[in-house]
């Protein structure tokens, strides 16, 4: 079902120091939503982890940009979008590495496949920057396990 | 967040405290591999951290890497749940030493 209700929109600039006010808004709309504290710190570690990777990939040359994040709530989800105004993506690029294979590094994709019941790339509006959306299924004030 | 480093017997232990996130996972990576220079095993005390994200576990992941082409012990000791469930998340809950305490870790290895 499609999302109902637009709970929250932040817009920052592409800086590590922005990640905790991004990590406390995820925490609060996952709480108001009835998650539990487990799934309300793994929904918080996968929406940093995209925010981190549009901080760290998608402007290039340690410039700044700005970046979106929206909480929308359904009945039964909370979706997660990530927008930035940069190059576009591609999507082939952005795949997680095989745990086996330690080594520093690549870890983010991971999370956020192993904590969202969906994640990937949508339509970016006109065209412009990239959107990643994660959803979370949810039933009633509980997530599906 | 912060850190703290003292010696315990023959270990260098290294406390950091808060959350290990993009911002400060630099200053703890460099803190991890400083640590590593001599010749002192490395006892990381998460047992204070809060939060720790794919940046923080990268800073252990390399100085795990760097202690064994030393040869040198390199353990975890007191992760906190927080910390505990990124590591399970990531499978690196197998792979990182692991040990209640840096008492614990010194009486196994004694």
């Amino acid at each position: 079902m499609a999302p109902t209700e637009r709970m929250l929109e932040l817009r920052f600039p592409s800086r590590p120091d922005r990640l905790k006010v991004v990590r406390a808004a995820v925490r609060c709309a996952a709480q108001c939503r009835g998650a539990g504290d487990e799934d309300t710190d793994r929904m918080v570690l996968a929406v940093n982890e995209a925010c981190m990777n549009v901080i760290q990939h998608a402007y290039g040359d340690a410039r700044i940009g700005d970046v979106i994040v929206e909480i929308l709530a359904g009945p039964a989800e909370l979706v997660f979008r990530v927008l930035d105004f940069a190059e576009p993506v591609d999507p082939e690029r952005c795949k997680g590495r095989d745990l086996d294979d330690l080594r520093p590094g690549g870890l983010g994709v991971h999370f956020i496949r192993e904590v969202m019941d969906s994640a990937g790339f949508v339509q970016a509006p006109d065209g412009v920057g990239n959107v990643f959306e994660m959803t979370k299924k949810m039933m009633g004030p509980r997530l599906v396990p | 967040m912060t850190f703290e480093t003292h010696t315990e017997g023959h270990y260098t232990v290294l406390a950091l405290t808060g959350e290990v996130d993009l911002e400060v996972s630099p200053v703890a990576r460099k803190q991890i591999l400083a640590s590593l220079n001599g010749s002192q095993p490395l006892l990381v005390d998460l047992s204070a951290v809060d939060y720790i994200d794919s940046s923080g576990v990268a800073s252990l992941v390399e100085g795990y890497q760097l202690a064994r082409s030393r040869r040198l012990d390199f353990a975890l000791v007191g992760v906190s749940e927080a910390a505990m469930r990124v590591l399970r998340l990531a499978r690196l809950d197998r792979v990182f030493p692991i040990y209640a305490s840096v008492r614990e870790r010194m009486a196994q290895a004694s």
